[in-house]
């Protein structure tokens, strides 16, 4: 709750900075809890539905909790050219989620974006926010394996 | 240090200048493109590598915005001796290091091909991919490190601001912005001086002027490559475009997802801050200005401007009736100005070198330059400026280099969702804005994509509805509703599931979208439906009457066969298959079980022979 | 004042009144379905829209009356386009006597597209009328495009909620169901308005008045799409 505090501090407990306030609840969290929302909507004064309504209204914004990892796969115009689509049919295959959707053992979040303004590089798949470029379904797969590698690396240290 | 003079500015820049001349310049891409390819670790490299050899001092290390030719990235462009490297890799360094730069070699691998020649090329004026290109808001880019402001003060930078707080009226600044025939970078193409002229003219007791970078057309990258590569141009123009219509305040308003562009305008913004340029009494004049930044949270819909002004409000991203324009009523009801990237960046060198000269670029009606991201099946995909009035074949034959051989080019999408599909038996058509509106399509905010004969006008018109019924706000009827509905027609088509009562349906529901939506979303919203319509309904038909993908694109109506002639048998293509549905052994041609097969096309994409065929 | 015309007729009107009022004050009736008099123009539904001088449809409940300006409130392209509107509005909300009475008043006689019944058309009367008349602010719109929905922060049961029951009061489609709509198609046509079939009789029985068909004499049933045999008010057969 204070770091809720300090970040409406930071803008003033105004209306026109309820968006900015939100964002960086969003990069704090990487989601925004219902909690979080109803301390901006009574410090600002403003209906929560408002603030309801915001945050189901933007993309950049979630509501449920975000795994480990983070996968965006680009489906701007380009990417959905070059084959973008496919990457996301073979990310449901793999993950054995939907666009979406978390993992249920929490590991990845799978999401797809609009456009990242890196057309040149498509297809494009951002994991964690770096650039993956180029990407097929079969790179994707070894880049999955990785990450699930480094898990498992990690655990067996005690 | 704050400027407060015409001459102090003056004297800054010679300084600037004269210290910029004695140094040889390597210039590191740090565009997004290159990032992603590695240009972070080149910069790197080259840092460390300059301090062993001990030049650290005797070089100056730039990392610059976009260069453009994001195809060949990470870019590398030296000044002594000028030769400009591609696809640079950081073990490439030491060797650029100790050949070119110490001892004046050219190394040959990492120039980049002239394809029209095959000649490898030293300089990047050279490639065809900039030989027709005239790069005038794009001129700095690349050539400046943006987040210091001494570089863009070293070339002119701010002088034109200087030139017009201290000797121009307000009405005369509005006057060169009319005479010089600039309009709208943003899509529309209204007159910005028109614009200007309104706003000064709109009683309010206080004025805003905005810069719209909620660069949202999927397939575009202009606004964030000129944020990201020269912010200070957009500040600058800003800064002379509220001085002429009287705005004390301003808003950037640039999206989230480019954080990048955000990162570069806080510094910009507040190096410009201490340089004077921004705040109380700019260049001693009673004038005093101050911006600040907007992050947009990710909603297409906000490159409206009612809509955008309701996102700077604090409220969801909603049009509402104009008028009032925004000229009139705008930001919390004050008269704002609303112009996007590539506008504010075209003003200073418009006051800088004149109306005429502008007006001399271009067409008639069409007056200027344009940037466009140029991509989708090209050979040289990246930023591209081009004068109004080249004609489509010229940007994507001679600049873009063509198509990806063996494939063939049918088609550009221009403008972006809100834009339409135009034929290459339109590539004549001069870029203007009337000739493209005319042809059903509309200039847009300059996103180009290149469609081939491996692109599906039916899939290309489906994906775009998917998007705008997605990014719809959902307040009016005709565009939640139509988008809907006519992305369920064509998704009927895509699957085979359609009859030509479907496409009277489609066609007839595209124009009640086009002619009542609230805002200018929903109006444009079904140009990439009748656009295709008008000139690919062959392929509508294909896929209706003969239940027939010409393109190869949609699935249900396509099928995997392995050429027995072409597989060479190397069981590539097995092991990858999700459904194990492919069976052969080594040597032997292979064979997909269709009824195993759930197309996903890994076999294709594997395959090294050109053996798996769609059909 | 401002001064415009409204399918040839001269009007003025007040400065800032709206194309709506101004058609209201020639007694020219405009369909709307988002619009009250009692809260904010919103714009939403469109079927108010009307035909600008330069070939523009524009919403009447949100166009502000300019001086000199020529609006045309039924023409064939306004006429054209309310029908889709209608006909989308079904296709989600095939069980609102309101809507049916629209698409009967405007000659829909199908709905081509497959339909869901989903008994709210996102006008947002209910939302201004929580905001506006009872400064409640309960509910609100959620999501945007084909996923947007009316409901309250979090799908819960909203504190701010008095339950005054204004949403329902003001709901221009789920009040009145209507009762005639069955398959094949999504349009009714059962309260198509009366035109009497039985002339003679007419003017005593004054069907129109809800007697109808009792008197026996009416053996032609109101417009349906061809395929439906004679009806009896409210009931239909196949053939």
């Amino acid at each position: 709750m204070q770091e809720i505090e300090a970040i409406i501090e930071r803008y003033g407990a105004q209306r026109r900075h309820v968006i900015s306030i939100l964002q960086d609840i969003q990069a704090r969290f990487h989601y925004l809890p219902k909690d979080a929302l109803m301390e901006v909507a009574a410090r600002v004064r403003i209906p929560l539905i408002d603030l309801y309504s915001i945050a189901t209204f933007y993309n950049c914004f979630s509501l449920l909790p975000r795994g480990e990892h983070v996968i965006k796969v680009c489906l701007g115009t380009a990417c959905h050219l070059k084959g973008g689509t496919r990457l996301v049919e073979a990310l449901e295959r793999e993950l054995g989620v939907r666009e979406g959707e978390l993992t249920p053992d929490g590991r990845f979040s799978f999401e797809t974006v609009r456009c990242v303004g890196a057309c040149a590089l498509a297809p494009l798949v951002l994991i964690d926010e770096r650039y993956y470029p180029k990407m097929t379904q079969r790179k994707l797969t070894q880049v999955l394996a990785r990450l699930r590698r480094a898990r498992q690396a990690a655990e067996a240290v005690p | 240090m704050k400027i407060r003079t015409l001459e102090q500015l003056m004297a800054l820049e010679q300084e600037l200048c004269a210290a910029r001349d004695r140094k040889p310049c390597v210039r590191v891409c740090g565009g997004t493109g290159c990032r992603a390819r590695g240009s972070e670790d080149v910069l790197a490299r080259f840092q460390t590598q300059l301090r062993e050899v001990g030049w650290a001092e005797a070089v100056d290390l730039k990392f610059t915005g976009c260069h453009g030719l994001c195809e060949r990235g990470p870019l590398v462009s030296l000044t002594s001796p000028e030769v400009f490297y591609q696809g640079v890799e950081a073990d490439d360094v030491p060797a650029i290091v100790a050949e070119t730069l110490v001892r004046g070699v050219v190394i040959e691998r990492l120039l980049a091909h002239d394809p029209m020649t095959g000649q490898r090329v030293r300089r990047e004026q050279e490639l065809p991919f900039y030989r027709r290109q005239q790069r005038v808001v794009l001129r700095f880019n690349g050539v400046i490190d943006p987040t210091d402001i001494r570089e863009y003060i070293a070339l002119g930078g701010y002088r034109t601001l200087g030139v017009v707080l201290t000797r121009l009226t307000p009405e005369e600044v509005i006057e060169i912005i009319e005479r010089s025939g600039l309009r709208g970078r943003g899509g529309a193409g209204f007159p910005t001086g028109k614009k200007w002229r309104l706003a000064r003219a709109a009683p309010g007791a206080r004025k805003y002027v905005i810069c719209n970078g909620d660069e949202g057309d999927p397939g575009a990258f202009m606004d964030r490559s000129v944020l990201e590569g020269n912010p200070h141009s957009v500040i600058e123009g800003m800064i002379i475009g509220a001085y002429a219509v009287g705005a004390t305040r301003g808003i950037i308003y640039v999206r989230e997802e480019y954080p990048l562009a955000v990162r570069t305008l806080q510094i910009a913004l507040a190096q410009a801050r201490e340089y004077g340029f921004l705040g109380e009494a700019i260049f001693d004049s009673a004038f005093s200005f101050d911006l600040e930044i907007v992050r947009g949270a990710g909603a297409f819909v906000a490159g409206e401007e009612t809509a955008l002004i309701a996102a700077v409000e604090g409220r969801v991203s909603e049009p509402r009736q104009r008028p009032p324009y925004p000229v009139q009523r705008g930001v919390w009801g004050y008269p704002t100005v609303i112009n996007n990237v590539e506008t504010w960046a075209n003003i200073p060198i418009i006051l800088e070198r004149g109306p005429e000269w502008f007006a001399r670029l271009g067409t008639a009606t069409s007056k200027g330059t344009k940037i466009f991201s140029l991509v989708g099946k090209v050979a040289n995909t990246g930023l591209v400026e081009i004068p109004m009035g080249m004609t489509l074949r010229d940007l994507v034959e001679e600049i873009g280099g063509g198509a990806l051989p063996p494939r063939e080019i049918k088609a550009v999408q221009i403008g972006g969702p809100s834009g339409g599909c135009l034929p290459k038996a339109l590539f004549d058509l001069p870029i203007d804005y009337e000739s493209l509106t005319e042809a059903g399509a509309m200039m847009g905010s300059g996103g180009l994509i290149v469609m081939d004969d491996r692109t599906c006008m039916v899939d290309v018109a489906r994906y775009f509805m998917d998007f705008l019924r997605d990014e719809s706000c959902g307040k009016c009827l005709p565009c939640r509703e139509g988008t809907h509905r006519m992305y369920e027609l064509l998704t009927a088509m895509c699957e085979g599931r359609a009859t030509d009562a479907d496409l009277e349906l489609l066609e007839e529901l595209a124009q009640v979208v086009k002619e009542t939506s609230l805002c200018g979303l929903g109006q444009t919203a079904p140009n990439p439906v009748l656009t295709t319509l008008r000139y690919f309904r062959s392929e509508y038909e294909a896929h209706i009457r003969q239940k027939r993908c010409p393109a190869g694109v949609c699935k249900a109506l396509i099928r995997y066969v392995i050429n027995a002639e072409r597989c060479t048998g190397c069981v590539a293509c097995v092991q990858p298959c999700p459904q194990q549905a492919i069976s052969g052994q080594l040597k032997q041609p292979h064979l997909i079980d269709p009824e195993r097969c759930i197309k996903c096309g890994i076999c294709h994409e594997v395959c090294q022979f050109g053996a798996v065929e769609i059909v | 004042m401002t001064k415009l015309y409204i399918n040839g007729i001269e009007v003025e009107i007040e400065q800032g009144a709206s194309l709506l009022e101004a058609a209201q004050q020639l007694g020219i009736e405009i369909p709307t379905l988002c619009f009250h008099p009692g809260l904010s123009a919103y714009g939403a539904c469109r079927l108010c829209v009307v035909e600008l001088g330069d070939g523009r449809l524009v919403s009447a409940c949100t166009y502000p009356a300019q001086e000199g300006l020529r609006v045309r409130t039924h023409s064939p392209r306004v006429r054209r386009a309310r029908r889709m509107l209608i006909e989308l509005l079904l296709s989600i909300c095939p069980s609102s006597k309101r809507l049916q009475d629209l698409a009967a008043e405007h000659q829909v006689e199908r709905v081509r597209f497959a339909v869901r019944d989903e008994r709210c058309i996102l006008c947002g009367l209910c939302v201004r009328m929580c905001a506006e008349q009872m400064m409640a602010h309960a509910i609100g719109f959620v999501n945007r495009g084909y996923r947007r929905r009316i409901t309250t922060p979090f799908d819960l049961r909203s504190d701010a909620c008095r339950r005054c029951g204004g949403c329902l009061y003001i709901c221009p489609v789920c009040e009145v169901r209507c009762q005639g709509v069955g398959a094949p198609s999504a349009v009714c046509g059962s309260c198509t308005p009366p035109a009497p079939t039985c002339p003679p009789v007419y003017e005593d029985l004054a069907c129109y008045m809800g007697a109808t068909g009792e008197c026996g004499t009416c053996v032609r049933g109101p417009r349906t799409p061809d395929s439906h045999s004679p009806t009896v008010a409210g009931r239909r057969e196949k053939v």
